[in-house]
C-alpha cells in the first residue's frame, strides 16, 4: 500500500520530468536552446521508481537520456535547466550541457554522451564502496543499445566476479537511435546478457512507477546486502524522437499511440485516485506546482548568464 | 648512493604509497600473483592482498573504467594497463571519460588517478608489443604523460603521479627496467611538467625523454671525444610540457635535435618542434632536426627493429650534420 505523502513524491517527480521535457523540446522548437536534447519523457516511472529506493548518499550513473534520472536523483531544476541552455548558473556551470549533467553532491556520477560509457565508472564507484567498506550502492542506468558494446560485458564480468553493489538498470525503450532491439542484439530478451555471469535479472513494466520502486527496492536490499550485482529490466518507451532531428521514419504512430495508452503519469494517477490515496484535486495541485517550478527554471535558465571568456581555461586540472 | 633498478625503484614508490595512504589501491592483469609482466608489482600481493593487489580480466575499458569510478568516490587507484599497445582498448574510457570528466563537470570533482603502462621496442616482440604511443595521448587535454629515463626519475614521478589529483598516465620503458642507477635511501618526490638537463653542453641541444634519454648520454659522451659539447634535455613530462626549458636549451646551443622513439609522422617531435618555432625561432642557427622511429609497424626481425628506432649512430650522425651547416 502506497502512503499518500508518497504518492505525492512520486508523481510530483513523474509530472516534474515529463513537464521538464516538453519545455525544452518547446525551447529547441524555438531555438532558445541550441545542440541537442535526448529526452526522457515516456519513461519517467523508471528513474522515479528506482530512485525512491535509494538514500541521497548512494550513486547513479546516467546516460544521454539523462534529464529524468539527474531530477529523481534531486536535482536542483533551476542548476539542471541552466546547465542545458549552457549558462554559468549551470549545474556543470555551463560546461557540461544536457549529455553531462552531474551532480555529484547528490551522489549522480553523470551523464554520458557515450553509449554504455557509464558502465565502468558505476562499477568502479562500487568497487569503491566495497574496498571502503561503506553500506552505499551504485545504480547503473543504461540503454538496450548499450547492452551491444564490449565494456557492457566487462564491466558485468567484473561486478559479478567481484560481488560488488551494483544494480545495472536497462531502460529498454526499444530503440537503439532507430535500430530496434530485434535487429540489434541476438538475444531480444535483454534480461537473459546478465545470466552468463550468473547475475540475477528480472524484467519489470517500465511504465509502471510501483512495479519499478517494488523491484528496485528488492535488488536495492540485495546489493546492500553484501549479495552482489543484479540486473533489471525495465521495458519503456521514449515518446519523440532519438533526439530533435529524429522524424521516426522506423516506428509507427499505431506504436506510439499503444505506448502513450500506458503512460506512466495517467497509470499512477489513475490508480491512485481508484484506490482513494490521492484525490483529483489533490492532483490538480500538484500540476500547477510542478507547471510553476518548471517555468521558473526555465526563466531562471534563460536570465542567467553565459560563462565569461576566462572560463574556457579553468576546470581542467586541479 | 645505493643503486637500484627502475623496476625496484617503481616497486618502491608503489610500496610507499600505499603504506602512506591506505585509499590507494592497484589494479590490472597479472599484477598479483605474477607481480605484473615486467615484474613491477612483485611482492606487494603478497603483502597487501587481494583488497589493495587486484588481478582483473583481461578488459583493458572496465580498468580504466572502474579506476575513474574508484577515483571519484574517494580512492587512489594505480591501473596498470600491460602494454601501451593495449590503450586502443580503453581510449575510450580514458580520453572520453578520464580526461574530460571534471571540465564536463565544471571543476566539481577530481580524478586521483594514475595509469601505468610500458611501452617501447626492443625485445623484438612485434608490432602489437612495441609501440610508442605517447603522441596520441599528449593530444588530451585533461590528463598528464610522465615518462622517466632513469631509476630515480622513475621513483620520484611515480610518487608524485599517485598523489596527484589528476589524472596521469605513467608510461615506463620496457627496456629500462633492468638499468640501475643511484635512488636515495630518503624519501623524496619530484615535481611533474619539469624537464631534467641530463648533461650540460654548448654546442648543440638533443632533447629526449624515456629511453632515448640514454642513447642520447652514450652518443654525447662519444661526440665529446670529438670536441663536440652536447646537451642532453631529459623532458621527463610531455604533457604539460616544460617549454621554458626548451626555450632556454635553444638560446643555449641555438642548434636542436629531437630523439624520439615513435613514429616520426605526428610525433611528440612534431610538437616540440612547433613550441619551438612559436617561441625560440630567433633563437635558433639551424633548423630543427628529428631523429624519429620510423613510419612503420614495428618489425619483429632483430635487424630490422634496430633500423626502426634511433641509435646511438644515428643520433651522433645527426648531430655532427646539424654542426656541418
Amino acid at each position: 500500500m502506497t502512503d499518500k505523502a508518497l504518492a505525492k513524491k512520486l508523481l510530483q517527480q513523474l509530472m516534474e520530468i515529463r513537464e521538464f521535457e516538453d519545455k525544452i523540446m518547446d525551447l529547441l522548437a524555438k531555438n532558445i536552446a541550441e545542440g541537442g536534447s535526448h529526452l526522457y519523457a515516456g519513461m519517467e516511472a523508471v528513474a522515479v521508481g528506482v530512485m525512491s529506493q535509494l538514500a541521497s548518499d548512494d550513486y547513479i550513473t546516467s546516460t544521454h537520456r539523462g534529464h529524468g534520472h539527474a531530477i529523481a536523483k534531486d536535482g536542483d531544476l533551476n542548476a539542471l535547466m541552466a546547465e542545458i541552455l549552457g549558462k554559468k548558473t549551470g549545474v556543470c556551470k555551463g560546461k557540461g550541457g544536457s549529455l553531462h549533467l552531474a551532480d555529484l553532491s547528490k551522489g549522480n556520477l553523470g551523464a554520458n554522451g557515450i553509449v554504455a560509457g557509464g558502465l565502468g565508472i558505476a562499477t568502479g564507484a562500487g568497487l569503491s564502496m566495497k574496498l571502503q567498506k561503506k553500506d552505499n550502492i551504485v545504480v547503473c542506468f543504461f540503454g538496450d543499445g548499450a547492452t551491444n558494446n564490449g565494456i557492457f560485458f566487462e564491466c558485468l564480468n567484473m561486478a559479478a566476479l567481484w560481488k560488488l553493489p551494483v544494480v545495472y538498470v536497462c531502460e529498454n525503450n526499444c530503440y537503439g537511435m532507430s535500430v530496434s532491439v530485434c535487429r540489434a542484439s541476438a538475444v531480444e530478451d535483454i534480461s537473459k546478457k546478465a545470466l552468463a555471469f550468473g547475475i540475477p535479472s528480472e524484467t519489470v513494466d517500465g511504465q509502471d512507477v510501483l512495479a519499478v520502486r517494488e523491484a528496485a527496492g528488492k535488488w536495492i536490499d540485495y546489493a546492500r546486502s553484501g549479495k552482489g550485482p543484479s540486473f533489471i529490466v525495465a521495458d519503456t518507451y521514449r515518446y519523440y524522437g532519438h533526439s530533435r532531428s529524429d522524424p521516426r521514419v522506423y516506428r509507427t504512430r499505431e506504436e506510439e499511440k499503444l505506448w502513450r495508452d500506458r503512460d506512466p503519469i495517467k497509470l499512477f494517477s489513475t490508480k491512485m485516485m481508484e484506490q482513494g490515496i490521492l484525490k483529483e484535486a489533490e492532483i490538480k495541485e500538484i500540476e500547477e506546482v510542478v507547471a510553476k517550478e518548471i517555468n521558473e527554471a526555465v526563466e531562471y535558465a534563460i536570465n542567467s548568464p553565459f560563462p565569461e571568456p576566462e572560463e574556457l581555461y579553468t576546470d581542467l586540472y586541479v | 648512493m645505493r643503486e637500484i633498478t627502475y623496476r625496484e625503484a617503481l616497486n618502491e614508490a608503489l610500496l610507499e604509497e600505499m603504506e602512506k595512504d591506505p585509499n590507494v589501491f592497484l589494479l590490472g592483469e597479472d599484477i598479483a600473483i605474477y607481480g605484473g609482466a615486467y615484474g613491477v608489482t612483485a611482492g606487494l600481493w603478497k603483502k597487501y592482498g587481494d583488497e589493495r593487489v587486484l588481478d582483473t580480466p583481461i578488459s583493458e575499458n572496465a580498468i580504466v573504467g572502474t579506476g575513474l569510478g574508484a577515483a571519484l568516490t574517494g580512492m587512489r587507484p594505480v591501473a596498470e594497463i600491460m602494454y601501451i599497445d593495449f590503450i586502443g582498448l580503453c581510449l575510450e574510457q580514458l580520453n572520453n571519460q578520464v580526461a574530460k570528466i571534471r571540465y564536463m563537470f565544471g571543476g566539481k570533482c577530481t580524478v586521483p588517478l594514475t595509469i601505468r603502462t610500458e611501452g617501447g621496442a626492443g625485445r623484438t616482440l612485434g608490432a602489437h608489443h612495441s609501440q610508442s604511443l605517447e603522441s596520441w595521448l599528449i593530444h588530451i587535454p585533461g590528463i598528464k604523460v610522465v615518462m622517466p629515463s632513469t631509476p630515480y626519475d622513475a621513483k620520484g614521478l611515480l610518487k608524485a603521479s599517485i598523489r596527484e589529483n589528476n589524472p596521469v598516465v605513467f608510461i615506463e620503458h620496457k627496456m629500462l627496467y633492468n638499468t640501475k642507477g643511484p635512488v636515495s635511501d630518503e624519501e623524496y618526490v619530484l615535481p611533474i611538467g619539469v624537464a631534467d638537463i641530463k648533461r650540460e653542453g654548448k654546442d648543440v641541444s638533443l632533447i629526449t625523454y624515456s629511453r632515448m634519454t640514454l642513447f642520447c648520454l652514450q652518443a654525447a659522451e662519444i661526440l665529446a671525444k670529438e670536441g663536440i659539447s652536447v646537451e642532453v634535455v631529459d623532458l621527463r613530462t610531455l604533457l604539460p610540457m616544460d617549454t621554458e626549458a626548451i626555450i632556454n636549451t635553444v638560446k643555449k646551443t641555438n642548434k636542436v635535435i629531437i630523439v624520439e622513439e615513435d613514429c616520426k609522422t605526428g610525433g611528440t617531435g612534431a610538437e616540440i618542434t612547433a613550441q619551438i618555432m612559436e617561441k625560440a625561432f630567433d633563437y635558433l642557427d639551424a633548423p630543427v632536426v628529428r631523429v624519429a622511429g620510423a613510419d612503420v609497424p614495428m618489425p619483429k626481425s632483430p635487424v630490422l627493429e634496430k633500423l626502426a628506432i634511433p641509435d646511438t649512430d644515428s643520433i651522433c650522425q645527426a648531430v655532427r650534420e646539424i654542426l656541418a651547416r
